[in-house]
């Protein structure tokens, strides 16, 4: 039963072969047993998801409910959720117990979802490896010595051991394609304002945004047409009506446009990666789709200008963690200024710190054009590179990220080293466009074989075209239904 | 551009954060390398280019009637509070 996908579930639970309930036990049996080794989870509501099983059993029972009704998820541990211990993998938020759901739990509630639990992730989304979470490493299910990817690698894990049907993500930088590309899965990030950011504890506000990972294309449409939409709680969630991203993936590939990427082939690219996604295009080709080079020249600099705003938008969003109404306190503070300095120190690990503190740099008095509004004008040009493009193809393509999964430890030491794994996925947060990572087949390294995923990036709210593409070729390809031996 | 200590230790009191003296070394280091990649956007021409705040053009901060919408759930809230009495939220004594 846990192989299936969403959508084979949903047809299972419907015909009564299986109810929420057997399905719920099986999946908190696989998280009890397989969940300990790879630590996807910080917490499992096992009592919880018992409770939404019998209750989507009933409904069941009467021939109502969704699509959705029974199927059993995860969420990341940044969205808030009502009664439920929300850590965003930070000892700032080791005892914080949510009191109210974010918008995105509240719809997946709502469509008859059943809670697993709250998955591990870096610390505050700051991280592309999942090392940096208080609670420890995530593993990649492909090969327990590599990483799964970050900041969404627990919610990858699980989706890829096969210890949730789909589970929710965030992406600011890379954080639900990158860990999708690593563990064989289908990771959509959605156009800035399509969902709603109401629960989804703050990293950088003008470029989160939540999403999904899940086993295929056809999976993540049904599971985003249940979470997109307005909402008067998040003030930039835009007012426009949702498609039905199901219906749309019969797109046919015939006659798409898609632009290559020209500087995402250059030098970093791993080239056994890089040939994995020229087999993808060429097949894309095949099937009909009208190819050619595009070239997004202002793109290379995509990383730099990130870490100018993402830690920015961290240092002032962070600043709201003091050690008074909640989070961490310190013992025995000898005065406030204290409080906040001792509370905030021992509450945030390395990487969040090392964040807040080029943000509050760049945005300090002397160094504030030099680097914070130079940035914002950079970041400008990439989004008119990505415009100009658009003139000329539907999408473009290229590869989610420069390497496979690396081991736990490789990058540790260097932040740029690190930083520089989101070099392909940064571009489309900046310009506020919705991508999504596929599968695209394996490759080889030390007797494992390990994912690789390509990228395909579109216009504002072309979310309906990338899933339509990636269905089409998820169609005429397998990689996407390949699972680690080991949770299969 | 390098940071030095002394800065370092500017910023993360603007920050309000206590970094540990045995790590203090690896902050210096490790932002000092930051700024440094960061400092590649400086050869960008960037001449008659307005910066962009936000990634949707078009996009208007919506405004709403000024009316209370929210219910008072300050005592669920605050328990996630570290110290509370009588409904407010305690802290060290500011004045003396």
């Amino acid at each position: 039963m846990h192989s299936l996908s969403v959508t084979e579930l949903a047809a299972g639970l419907r015909a009564r072969k299986f109810s929420s309930l057997d399905l719920t036990l099986h999946f908190l049996g696989r998280i009890e047993r397989l969940g300990p080794q790879l630590n996807a989870f910080v917490t499992v509501t096992a009592d919880r998801a018992l409770a939404d099983a019998r209750a989507a059993d009933e409904v069941l029972a009467r021939g109502e409910g969704g699509p959705l009704t029974g199927v059993p998820i995860a969420h990341k541990d940044i969205f808030c959720t009502d009664g439920v211990l929300t850590t965003c993998s930070s000892r700032m938020l080791s005892n914080f117990v949510a009191p109210y759901d974010a918008t995105v739990v509240e719809r997946w509630k709502a469509a008859g979802t059943v809670m697993l639990g709250k998955t591990n992730m870096d610390e505050f989304a700051m991280g592309s490896s999942n090392e940096t979470s208080y609670f420890g490493p995530v593993r990649n299910p492909w090969d327990p010595s590599r990483v799964p990817g970050g900041s969404s690698g627990g919610s990858a894990a699980a989706v890829a051991a096969c210890l949730a049907a789909a589970a929710t993500g965030t992406d600011t930088g890379g954080s639900i394609r990158q860990p999708a590309a690593l563990t064989n899965l289908t990771g959509l990030k959605p156009t800035y304002g399509r969902v709603s950011r109401y629960g989804m504890i703050a990293f950088a506000s003008s470029l989160d945004q939540a999403g999904v990972l899940t086993r295929s294309a056809e999976d993540a449409a049904l599971l985003l047409g249940a979470m997109a939409g307005f909402d008067p709680r998040d003030s930039t969630s835009v007012d426009r009506p949702v498609p039905d991203y199901v219906a749309e993936l019969a797109q046919p590939l015939a006659g798409v446009r898609i632009g290559i990427i020209r500087e995402f082939f250059g030098a970093g690219l791993d080239p056994a990666v890089g040939k994995l996604v020229r087999d993808a295009i060429g097949a894309l080709e095949r099937a009909g789709a009208r190819v050619r080079e595009v070239s997004l020249p202002a793109l290379p600099l995509s990383v730099p200008t990130y870490y100018v705003v993402a830690p920015a938008e961290c240092s002032s969003n962070l600043s709201r963690f003091d050690g008074v109404r909640f989070g961490h306190r310190c013992e025995n503070p000898r005065d406030l200024l204290d409080l906040y300095k001792r509370s905030r120190g021992e509450g945030f690990g390395d990487e969040v710190k090392r964040r807040i503190m080029t943000g509050t740099y760049v945005l300090s008095a002397g160094y504030y054009d030099a680097y914070y509004l130079k940035a914002q004008k950079v970041r400008q040009l990439i989004a008119a590179d990505f415009a100009r493009a658009f003139g000329e193809v539907d999408v473009v393509l290229g590869p989610t990220a420069p390497t496979a999964a690396f081991e736990l430890g490789a990058k540790t030491s260097d932040p740029i080293t690190m930083y520089l794994n989101d070099i392909y996925t940064i571009g489309a947060n900046l310009a506020g466009l919705p991508a999504i990572s596929i599968p695209c087949g394996f490759v080889t390294e030390s007797g494992r074989d390990l994912p690789v995923g390509l990228q395909l990036v579109g216009p504002h709210f072309a979310e309906a075209r990338l899933l339509g593409i990636s269905h089409q070729y998820q169609r005429l390809t397998d990689w996407h239904r390949r699972l680690p031996a080991e949770y299969a | 551009m390098s940071l030095t200590r002394a800065q370092v230790e500017g910023i993360a009191h603007l920050a309000r954060l206590e970094i540990v003296e045995a790590r203090m070394p690896v902050y210096v280091d490790s932002l000092s390398r930051i700024i440094e990649f960061v400092e590649q956007l400086s050869a960008a021409d960037t001449a008659g280019v307005e910066p962009m705040a936000h990634p949707l053009a078009d996009q208007v901060q919506r405004l709403r009637p000024d009316a209370v919408t929210e219910e008072d759930r300050h005592e669920k809230y605050q328990q996630n509070a570290p110290a509370v009495a009588a409904g407010l939220y305690l802290v060290p004594k500011v004045i003396e």
